[in-house]
């Protein structure tokens, strides 16, 4: 997938594949600029623009959804799949009650009648744990905090009960408390309707509560993509461990953090080769040539060899 | 909400009574000459000069020549001119009143149909053909002074073409709404067409700047991921919340329209509204009329911004809890 | 560009506006000229001829002969010849409409800074009397102080300026659109003012006088400069405007609006009098709006300023 800029073409995101079963929770990481949220805003043609252009193959539920006219993945949009945004703040139209906005996505794809769309936002608004959400559905997104506005997302996301959300940095503009809230939140409801969950984050905390599997991009490629027991435990691409340096640790005895050198790759300008080679600390020759994702299920993309990654690693853990 | 509206009349109140004492100064305060001889016109007598005097209070101190003033303008109404000796100002303002709002009301609507289509066109086919054509259209209207083009318009309709196809254009005046709808509009419907030709320009360039930023918000994602249609998005939730600074320019311009900015309009087209009122007594240098013309406009787009910015309120819920 | 190119060629029509009446149209267009003859296909023709319809009252001006060196334009009804005064007219417009543009930006730019800087009293009072006059419709305040000062003349202290004076209506319309520069440009200097490297220059005991001449002046002049062009198209209009109500420039001077004003009575039998000075205020004003547009995407693009017709 490439943008066409002033400045030349950008490929925003190159080689990525990936799959999401159903029930399951994939983690999308990397730092700003890395590429996770255009490779799914693209996914459902939420990126108009004649600048744009999409390579590939999107498969949702077996059909190829990539190429549908706007008409066609209108309807899966808001219904089978749903979207939760970053920043509560701004993502709900000011000027229409919540309960209005929850309405208008289930009238847009039901044949709901206003009243019952109402009910139904409503009951929404229950099960994501508003308080008097029959006061509440009434009320104008400014008049909600942002944990609740974040809520009231979600419910809008469910009203048509998608088989896929994707989440885009659904917490990263809340603070702590509300963060692990609205996590444990989505992970009851997914447990109790059986929804896929893409979440997208830079942060790695967060990846390691709620997702089953993970992908680590890196300057719009994938690095690093495992289960989240491989990912934590045994991560074996150096930049992931260094993300997950950057996730603060109660059990260690060491309070600094530790940071990745450098800043990340622009998008303008990937190396030849690795992309990730010129802030790593462990690059060699062979950096200079672009590492292929490889692996079973755990897969990654470093030249490191294995026991050379197992090495490394535990020295890491025991310097920290 | 009620709030809002005591704090927004209160604050009113205090820009007329600016309003009134910033007249009264350039009335009555302005170095250089007397104003007793001023207001009492071209060919006043010493006689007249002094009774001028004497109304006005010109001997006594400043805080009660303003009072008399305000006296005479909105208790007494008893104002009268000099030059046409015993005709009252007051009187000749409230007739003139309805002439200014036939033509301004009606205008308004035009132009706020026609300008908000051509910002909700120009919006939906950006960079197509159609959007620079508008948005020059735009340009043009802040760039053609009002009174030239309704002489451009009378020359159309009232010239060479009168006798052809524009022979059902009436020549230029009024008739009263209650004396016959339809001469009413008939004779009201090239001055509405050029005052809203200037206006429907600037207000269809103006939304599609408002609704282009607008479709570059977050909310406007979100409607897209909910799998709303692109007109539903533009109509419904774009335009929605770009009409909020419109509404506001609204009452900017209406109020100033009914307030005096219509009067170039009315001269031109010998409507005999409140702007022929305040010409023809510029020609004479009336001043008390001119005084007149002038408190009572100012005093009505001070109201009308009031009153704008509370149906603001209605409009837009975020302001309500400030 | 081509914005640009046409507005060179009207300021030099205006500046040549001497040249062409006394070395090619050899006609003074300040006095009339109500006996006059001129040239039109080798015959010498009255400027002025008696009027043969309706009462037969009255006098029509020559028309427009289309000949550069005998009443290009025809005459207006004191037998002056109209191109020449569009030329000089538009040397009045252009001179009033950027004169007091420069003045209005030049004060409101001051008056802005002082009050986002300083804030506290001088804020308050400022922003008060900016409200004030926002208030106003421009309009009717252009209206009352000219109607005042038209009579009289402006007499402050040592400053006297005639009646006459083409000072007066470049005073009166500068003050009228303070408010609408000196507002944004206030806001601007207020968060300017929380801006680091302002308040670097604060702590490090850098004088009022030096942050606001040496840090706060270089990051609000883009935003003044993007106002000019519209100002000065702005201010024509007005002037345009105040000149056709004959409370602007005062005769025998000319203008556009006053050329317009002229042209009113002979519109159905001469309509070049009053058509040709409108086109030019239209080329002129289209010409400053575009090249404002411009120059805000070029320095300010959030910059935003607007009025009234």
């Amino acid at each position: 997938m490439s943008f066409a800029t002033r400045a030349g073409v950008i490929r925003a995101v190159d080689g990525l594949s990936m799959s999401v079963e159903r029930g399951e929770t994939v983690g999308i990481v990397g730092e700003s600029g890395s590429g996770k949220s255009v490779s799914m805003y693209s996914i459902l043609g939420l990126l108009r623009d004649a600048n744009v252009t999409i390579e590939g193959s999107v498969l949702f539920e077996g059909r190829e959804i990539l190429g549908r006219p706007d008409s066609e993945l209108r309807a899966i949009r808001g219904k089978d799949i749903a979207m939760i945004f970053q920043d509560p703040m701004t993502a709900l139209t000011p000027v229409y009650t919540v309960g209005w906005q929850i309405a208008e996505q289930i009238r847009q794809h039901t044949g709901a009648s206003k009243k019952q769309a109402r009910k139904r936002a409503i009951e929404l608004l229950a099960e994501v744990a508003i308080p008097d959400p029959a006061r509440r559905v009434d009320q104008y997104p400014h008049e909600f905090s942002g944990g609740m506005r974040q809520r009231a997302m979600i419910a809008m996301a469910l009203s048509c009960e998608p088989s896929l959300i994707i989440a885009d940095e659904p917490t990263t503009a809340l603070d702590v408390t509300t963060q692990a809230q609205i996590l444990e939140l989505l992970g009851q409801l997914q447990q109790k309707r059986g929804s896929s969950i893409v979440m997208i984050t830079h942060d790695m905390g967060v990846i390691s509560e709620v997702a089953h599997r993970v992908v680590v991009m890196y300057a719009g490629r994938p690095a690093e993509i495992g289960t989240r027991t491989q990912l934590v435990r045994e991560p074996r691409h150096p930049y992931t461990w260094g993300l997950l340096g950057a996730v603060p640790r109660l059990d260690s005895k060491r309070t600094r953090l530790i940071t990745i050198p450098g800043t990340p790759a622009s998008p303008l300008d990937v190396p030849e080769g690795c992309a990730f080679a010129p802030r790593c600390a462990y690059r060699f020759d062979r950096c200079e040539e672009r590492p292929a994702l490889h692996g079973d299920d755990h897969l990654d993309a470093c030249w490191l060899e294995e026991p050379d990654k197992v090495r490394l690693r535990r020295a890491i853990e025991e310097a920290s | 909400m009620l709030w809002f509206a005591v704090r927004r009349i209160t604050s009113a109140i205090l820009v007329m009574f600016s309003i009134s004492v910033l007249v009264f100064l350039i009335f009555f305060a302005t170095p250089g000459v007397d104003p007793a001889a001023r207001i009492a016109g071209r060919s006043a007598t010493p006689a007249i000069i002094a009774q001028v005097r004497h109304a006005f209070g010109l001997d006594r101190p400043l805080p009660i020549r303003w009072a008399l003033m305000m006296d005479h303008l909105f208790i007494k109404q008893d104002l009268s001119s000099y030059v046409n000796i015993g005709s009252r100002v007051v009187p000749q303002i409230t007739q003139a009143a309805p002439v200014t709002l036939s033509l301004v009301i009606g205008a308004a609507v035009i132009w706020m149909i026609l300008g908000v289509a051509g910002g909700v066109i120009a919006a939906a086919n950006r960079g197509r053909f159609i959007d620079p054509i508008i948005m020059f259209v735009g340009i043009a209207a802040v760039s053609v002074p009002a009174y030239w083009l309704g002489e451009v318009v009378n020359l159309i309709t009232q010239g060479g073409l009168h006798h052809s196809i524009f022979s059902w254009v009436p020549p230029s005046g009024f008739v009263p709404l209650t004396q016959s709808p339809g001469e009413w509009a008939l004779h009201l419907i090239m001055p509405w067409l050029t005052l809203a030709a200037l206006y429907a320009g600037i207000y269809a360039r103006v939304l599609r700047a408002e609704l282009v930023n607008a479709l570059n918000e977050d909310y406007v994602r979100t409607a897209r991921a909910k799998g709303l249609s692109e007109r539903r998005i533009l109509l419904r939730h774009a335009l929605r919340c770009s009409l909020i600074p419109i509404v506001s320019l609204f009452g900017l311009d209406f109020g100033a329209l009914v307030g005096g900015a219509a009067l170039l309009t009315e001269v031109v087209f010998g409507l005999p509204g409140v702007g022929l009122l305040t010409y023809t007594s510029l020609q004479n240098l009336d001043l008390p009329v001119i005084m007149g013309c002038v408190m009572y406009g100012a005093f009505f787009v001070v109201l009308a911004n009031a009153v704008v910015d509370i149906a603001y309120a209605f409009l837009d819920p975020r302001v309500r809890v400030v | 560009m081509i914005a640009l190119a046409v507005l060179t060629l009207v300021i030099l029509s205006a500046l040549l506006a001497p040249f062409y009446a006394h070395d090619i149209a050899h006609t003074n267009p300040f006095t009339s000229n109500l006996n006059g003859t001129t040239l039109v296909g080798g015959h010498q023709v009255p400027i002025l001829q008696p009027n043969t319809q309706g009462l037969g009252l009255g006098v029509t001006p020559i028309g427009p002969t289309w000949d550069l060196h005998h009443y290009f334009l025809g005459a207006d009804n004191q037998g002056r010849d109209v191109f020449a005064r569009l030329l000089y007219g538009g040397r009045n417009s252009l001179f009033i409409g950027s004169t007091s543009a420069l003045l209005c930006c030049a004060v409101a730019a001051v008056l802005g800074m002082l009050a986002g800087y300083f804030g506290g009293v001088i804020d308050w009072v400022l922003s008060r009397i900016f409200d004030i006059v926002w208030a106003f419709p421009v309009y009717l305040l252009a209206i009352s102080l000219s109607v005042v000062l038209l009579t009289s003349g402006l007499n402050l202290g040592p400053l006297h300026i005639g009646p006459g004076s083409l000072w007066l209506p470049i005073f009166i319309i500068a003050a009228v659109y303070v408010p609408y520069v000196a507002r944004p440009i206030r806001g601007l200097t207020m968060s300017l003012r929380e801006r680091e490297f302002i308040q670097a220059a604060i702590s490090s005991g850098a004088s009022d006088w030096r942050i606001l001449t040496r840090e706060v002046l270089p990051n609000t002049m883009p935003s003044v400069i993007v106002f000019f062009p519209l100002m000065v198209a702005f201010n024509m209009l007005t002037e345009s405007a105040l000149s056709f109500l004959s409370i602007g420039v005062q005769p025998p001077a000319a203008s556009w609006g006053t050329i317009i004003n002229d042209g009113l009575g002979l519109l159905y039998t001469r309509p070049w009098v009053a058509l040709a000075p409108g086109v030019m205020i239209v080329i002129t004003a289209v010409s400053l709006n575009i090249l404002g547009d411009g120059a805000r995407d070029a320095f300010d693009p959030k910059a935003k300023l607007r009025g009234s017709v």
